[in-house]
């Protein structure tokens, strides 16, 4: 029954609350705190975790022997729960002990110092001794991929990873292995991250509560080419990045830090300070221009988008059948990498071979996609490094500069005009409806007088809209989360699905959610407050639609000719290879 | 075979194959019991011959509450074959020369209507086996 | 048809097969053969007699003499002597040994004269590969009466009148549990029959679909029937492979004879049962880690609620319901719930199946009423203590159970009591020790036992069983010390109330029970460093016992680290220092002159 409420009594205060409300929401909303470890609950990203596996959130129910974990246990009327009786602050106490037995102390250097879960949780409870102690795991280092790094000696076993890549993504790659003592989170054989189908969307890594799962640290490698002379350096930053980086500065979730984080990068020490807009914008033009070509020619229908790199491996390695409906250009941060060392080389005239592309992502895909060679130009990777948001906010903190206290700069030209179409690169729908702001106008030869299509935004798992051009119904279908993405495929598959275009991003929320963001630590508030930013950033823009760039425009007539012409194809296009499931 | 379509039809079934299964159940104590000599005197003298045609008549008067036995030598080996008749509550009466004529003769008066062959009793006092 | 005149059953358990119950049938029928009496005598293999201390059994009737530890090689004995000739062959009688009489009849022999016999009815009395003996025993009857004269909730009543509790483990009410998946609506429901029998030593749901698979089958038609399933799994260790082909047969001619399947005795009802295989993992025995092991996922627990009824297999209500739980269904059904109550105890109805081991005369499977004493279980039908040692613990519910002494034998068995004395039911391992066990050894064994089962979900029991048992090893290995004694008992007690599934919840039960009964003998191995029983090998101490020792020198010769000294015919002396306690001299010693 919807809307029924429960009354039941907790700690000795009544309180009434919708039945569907389990001890620990009813708890939160009475404003009594139980500590929670492996509990994760992402309401609109739709994703839970209700494993109930860490025996932290223990609370007394009367008339039941045993305690119950209050993140899984359901409600009933009547109900009598007490969470500070010193039975369930001493279990809890215990296990959270327990836990710290088989953790390795070596917090101080830890990757996740200060922003793990278990630590705060020890904090919180005050522990200062480890009562039990004995064997810890010792498993080997996982460091075969490029993207994340696994450390079992550090997991706790909440699950929390296999819930985002089994039921979130539907990849499957993460599983309990061994039993008892000897349980660890794996792939399959425990096969090396590096040889099975893992995507690298990082969602596992979002939600690793300690540091078991982290991004591969290319710090020191940045700081070298930085001291290196002989190198130009120069930083691209994604969307997705100017609305979360403040976070990590302790500012608000959905602050706008884009001219605090040009100045911060400029401090640094780059040569250069760009925009990946610039590259969506390109982007936009190469898949608009498809899009077209593909609908008046008779080309594979739906056309996906291609930003997104755990995607792109998602569709290689379990649709390999599918492998001709993404569009065939390269990413933003890719098509970037070539135009620097190409145009910009050309134009600033400096030596491709001494520039070194920095990208900021918040994504850690991006890392492994950076190091595909089809993507690469003439033998040399057209993106050197990349980096994710928490690695930047680690460099601008060790080089001593305070964020806060930065004056606003621009980006350096003549890669740093953008558009409010690329802004909104960074959160679900938004490719799509930038597409759709320059395909609109280049079929219709009409000018487009809101910009804005509310229809495609939202938060939904998989949202669909008709934008109608020329009296022509174009169907549009919106996936993020990779669970949602592999409806969609089978729909196309089967050939159910009607769609003209669809796009897909791996994240919950698109890239605002990605695996390289500031931990949200179970908060999904944090990433849509990012959306709203991003949204406004692309308000605050003069020009909303990439074909309006006028540094683009410049590209095109200067150097590129047509879009998804033949120089155009050469450098921005790429190719996907069907591969193995494992 | 065509399957089991209602109880009766399991009942026939049940019936059929409990003749096969009724010799199992000799732990209850109200059966009536036979002993048939099977030394190696009995069968010279057709005691096996006689225990086939017992156990027979047995089946075809569907009775449930008799078990036949083979047990060795009894001491009176004159009158082999010998069968020995326990009823619960009754002495036991053993009777000698019981040819297949006589064995059947047995079932169908003293365990079907209770009444005694006295002619081929050897003996009724003495200990039950 | 054709009447034999005799019928040799032979058991055809994994117990029996194992000690060539295979070659006994073909040597038996070779032997009849010869004598040409294989028109009178029919060899029929059943399951087991339960008393498999004394196997390979055979029983042949009607005379109704039971024969223990027969051998291939006594069949040509037994067909000579007991089938032409009438005699008994004695030296394969059952002597009773408090008697010192042999023993000719099953009901006469002490091991099977309190047994009452509901879930075990067939075992041992029909040949479990043919249904047609299961159907003279009134098999499938139930069926078609619940079929064809009854309604689901008139079922569920009659269950639930009988107050059948579950055999697994918890004692849930069976009757209940089906009418909490009955009363939960969906399109597709579950009957799932646990087969996954994972306590060390225990075998009754083995035995019971080896030896009657039939009976299980029935059940389980019977329980979709009352739920609305029409579909059923039974999920087994794959193992278990005589009990696998068993119910395969078994399956094959229900469905010849029309007991599954579509229309079901002419009804509307149909059901269909299929064989999932477990990996052998104990904790699959938990109802929702066996769920999802059948799914194909691990096998590990998930928190409950939601429970099976509402949400298991394919998130589908389901039933599970144990193999020994099933086999009393059919004749509950058929006698009526009243006579089901008129055995047992208040709270516990009927009979429960135990597999009895360990240091008793008798070991094998019994059935026996609820409410009989431990001290009757152990004493007159487990025949008492082997080597007429001294009884020192039994312990019951399996390796979670708890350990019970002396003083609480005249307990009755029932759930309730069992839990309450700090053990449980548990799905009926039963096994008895003797003063020569060490109990903190006992404890620590079942803790390995636990630790490695343990499916590592939960906190508590991945982490804290491990840190229980390292703490029990350091107690054994004379490196404990009374702090630990505390902190076994809290760390127990936490594992206990906040483990997730039961088998964290019970896992400390061997420690918990231990410490409380023979606290005494925890104490001797951190205090004295001294293990009374002598087992644990780093506590022992080998001394001379000088009132014994005549001089002789042996030890000291065979010491292999020299560190016995003493002249020859004087009493001598062992270095305790040197000493590496690895019992050559007692083993050497010819008068009992050296202790530990």
């Amino acid at each position: 029954m919807k809307n029924e409420k429960v009354k039941l009594t907790i700690n000795g205060a009544e309180i009434e609350v919708p039945r569907e409300y389990t001890v620990l929401d009813a708890a939160t909303e009475a404003g009594v705190h139980i500590p929670t470890l492996c509990h994760l609950d992402l309401h609109d990203l739709k994703m839970v975790n209700r494993t109930a596996s860490c025996r932290v959130c223990m609370v007394e129910v009367e008339g039941k022997p045993n305690l119950a974990p209050a993140c899984a246990t359901p409600i009933n009327d009547g109900m009598i729960i007490s969470t500070d009786t010193i039975k369930a602050i001493n279990a809890r106490r215990m296990a959270v002990e327990l836990l710290l037995s088989n953790h390795p102390t070596d917090c101080l250097i830890c990757q996740k110092n200060l922003q793990c879960e278990l630590q705060t949780l020890a904090h919180r409870l005050s522990v200062r001794e480890i009562k039990y102690t004995g064997e810890a795991m010792t498993t080997h280092l996982d460091t075969s991929s490029q993207s994340l790094v696994k450390n079992q000696n550090k997991c706790i076993l909440c699950r929390r990873c296999e819930t985002a890549c089994n039921e979130i993504q539907t990849c499957g790659i993460l599983t309990a292995l061994n039993r008892g003592f000897h349980t660890t989170v794996g792939p399959a054989f425990n096969l090396p991250m590096q040889e099975t189908s893992c995507t690298y969307c990082g969602q596992c890594v979002a939600v690793c509560p300690t540091a078991a799962l982290t991004e591969v640290n290319h710090v020191p490698k940045v700081w070298d080419a930085l001291n290196n002379e002989d190198k130009y350096v120069i930083v691209q930053t994604a969307p997705a990045i100017r609305v979360a980086l403040g976070e990590l500065f302790d500012m608000e979730a959905g602050s706008i830090v884009t001219g605090k984080m040009v100045s911060a990068l400029r401090k640094l020490g780059f040569d250069k300070v760009f925009d990946t807009d610039f590259g969506a914008d390109l982007t936009i033009m190469e898949e608009a221009t498809e899009l077209i070509d593909r609908l008046e020619n008779g080309g594979r229908l739906p056309m996906l988008t291609s930003c997104c790199p755990a995607w792109v491996s998602f569709i290689e390695h379990q649709f390999p059948d599918l492998v001709d409906v993404p569009s065939t250009c390269k990413s933003p941060h890719i098509m970037f990498g070539t135009i620097s060392k190409t145009y910009m080389a050309e134009k600033l005239n400096i030596d491709p071979q001494k520039i070194t592309v920095v990208s900021i992502m918040p994504c850690i895909a991006k890392k492994a996609e950076a190091a595909r060679t089809e993507l690469a130009l003439d033998d040399d990777n057209n993106v050197d490094i990349v980096i994710t948001t928490r690695e930047l906010a680690a460099m601008i903190k060790e080089a001593g500069i305070d964020f806060n206290k930065l004056p606003d700069e621009d980006f350096d030209h003549p890669l740093g005009e953008t558009t409010g179409a690329s802004v909104i690169f960074g959160t679900t729908g938004g490719v799509i409806e930038a597409t759709m702001r320059t395909a609109y106008e280049w079929l219709t030869n009409e000018k487009l007088e809101n910009v804005e299509f509310d229809q495609l935004r939202g938060f939904e798992g998989i949202r669909e809209a008709t934008v109608p051009i020329n009296g022509k119904d174009i169907h549009i279908g919106i996936a993020h989360g990779l669970g949602n993405a592999r409806q969609l495929l089978e729909d196309i598959r089967s050939g159910k699905s009607q769609y003209h275009a669809i796009e897909i991003m791996a994240c919950p929320g698109g890239c605002i959610g990605g695996g390289g963001q500031p931990y949200h630590h179970g908060n999904d508030v944090v990433v849509k407050k990012r959306q709203e930013a991003l949204y406004k950033e692309d308000k605050n823009k003069e020009v909303r639609q990439s074909h309006k760039n006028k540094e683009i425009i410049e590209l095109y007539d200067s150097y590129l000719g047509k879009p998804y012409g033949e120089l155009a194809h050469k450098l921005l296009h790429t190719k996907y290879t069907p591969k193995e499931r494992i | 075979m065509s399957t089991v379509k209602s109880l009766e039809e399991l009942k026939k079934i049940r019936e059929a194959s409990l003749k096969q299964m009724n010799i199992r159940k000799v732990d209850e104590d109200n059966k009536i019991k036979l002993l048939v000599g099977m030394a190696t005197c009995g069968i010279a003298a057709g005691a096996r011959e006689t225990y086939n045609e017992i156990l027979d008549t047995i089946n075809e008067e569907n009775l449930e509450n008799v078990y036949v036995v083979q047990v060795g030598c009894m001491g009176y080996c004159y009158e082999e074959p010998i069968v020995q008749v326990n009823v619960p509550g009754k002495e036991p009466i053993l009777y000698g020369n019981v040819d297949i004529k006589k064995g059947r003769e047995i079932i169908e008066k003293h365990i079907k209507k209770g009444e005694l062959l006295q002619d081929s009793i050897i003996s009724k006092s003495f200990h039950k086996l | 048809m054709k009447q034999y005149r005799s019928h040799i059953l032979v058991c055809a358990g994994t117990g029996c097969q194992s000690q060539e119950g295979h070659e006994i049938i073909e040597e038996l029928k070779k032997q009849i053969e010869k004598a040409n009496f294989h028109n009178e005598i029919q060899v029929v293999k059943t399951g087991c007699f339960g008393f498999c201390e004394k196997g390979p059994i055979i029983k042949i009737l009607p005379e109704n003499v039971f024969y223990i530890e027969v051998k291939p090689s006594d069949a040509k004995e037994i067909v000579e002597e007991h089938i032409i000739k009438g005699r008994r062959v004695q030296r394969l009688l059952y002597e009773e040994p408090n008697i010192h009489e042999r023993l000719e009849q099953q009901k006469d022999m002490p091991f099977y004269k309190k047994q009452v016999r509901i879930a075990l009815r067939n075992c041992g009395l029909i040949d479990p590969e043919n249904i047609k003996e299961y159907i003279a025993e009134d098999g499938y009857m139930a069926l078609g009466k619940v079929l064809t004269e009854m309604s689901q909730e008139e079922v569920i009543q009659l269950v639930r009148d009988s107050e059948l509790r579950g055999r697994g483990g918890g004692g849930f009410s069976t009757g209940f549990k089906w009418e909490l998946t009955y009363r939960n609506k969906d399109d597709q429901k579950y009957i799932v029959c646990n087969a996954d029998e994972g306590d060390p030593g225990a075998f009754m749901d083995r035995s019971i679909l080896e030896g009657d698979p039939h009976s299980v089958l029935e059940a389980m038609a019977i329980g979709a029937y009352a739920i609305g399933a029409n579909k059923g799994f039974v999920y087994i260790r794959a193992e278990y492979p005589l009990a696998i082909q068993r119910l395969k047969i078994a399956m094959e001619q229900a469905k010849e004879y029309g007991f599954l399947g579509r229309n079901i005795f002419g009804t509307n009802f149909h059901f269909d049962v299929e064989i999932k295989y477990g990996a052998g993992a104990f904790v699959c025995g938990e109802e929702t880690a066996l769920i999802n092991s059948m799914e194909g996922g691990r096998g590990e627990p998930n928190a409950k609620p939601p429970f099976p009824a509402e949400s298991g297999f394919w998130n589908k209500p389901t039933c599970v319901n144990n193999v020994e739980t099933y086999a009393n269904i059919p004749p509950i059904i058929l006698k009526g719930p009243k006579w089901f109550k008129q055995i047992g105890s208040e709270k516990s109805k009927g009979t429960k199946v135990f597999a009895l081991a360990g240091k008793v005369n008798n070991v094998g499977l019994i059935e026996v009423p609820m409410g009989i004493t431990l001290r009757e279980v152990i004493f007159d039908i487990g025949g008492g203590i082997r080597n007429g040692r001294k009884f020192k613990a039994v312990q019951t519910g399996g390796p979670s159970g708890g350990c019970l002494t002396e003083a609480l034998l005249d307990n009755p068995i029932d759930y309730e009591n069992l839990t309450r004395i700090g053990s449980m039911m548990g799905s009926g391992g039963m096994i008895v020790m003797d003063e020569d066990d060490c109990m903190v050894n006992i404890a620590k064994f079942y803790l390995e036992f636990t630790e490695e089962e343990s499916c590592g979900k939960c906190t508590p029991c991945r982490i804290g069983n491990k840190r229980l048992h390292e703490i029990l090893i350091k107690i054994t290995e004379g490196k404990g010390t009374k702090q630990d004694l505390e902190d076994l008992k809290k760390l127990g007690e936490m594992i206990k109330i906040s483990s997730l599934c039961g088998l964290g919840q019970s896992s400390p039960n061997p420690v918990l029970s231990t410490l409380k009964y023979f606290y005494d003998e925890y104490l001797q191995h951190v205090e004295n460093k001294h293990c009374p029983s002598g087992v644990c090998a780093a506590l022992k101490k080998h001394e001379i016992v000088e009132e014994n020792c005549v001089g002789c020198t042996l030890c000291a010769r065979v010491c292999p680290v020299d560190c016995i000294s003493g002249k020859v015919k004087e009493v001598h002396n062992i270095d305790q220092e040197r000493c590496i306690n690895c019992g050559a001299c007692k083993e050497a010693c010819k008068f009992n002159a050296i202790a530990n």
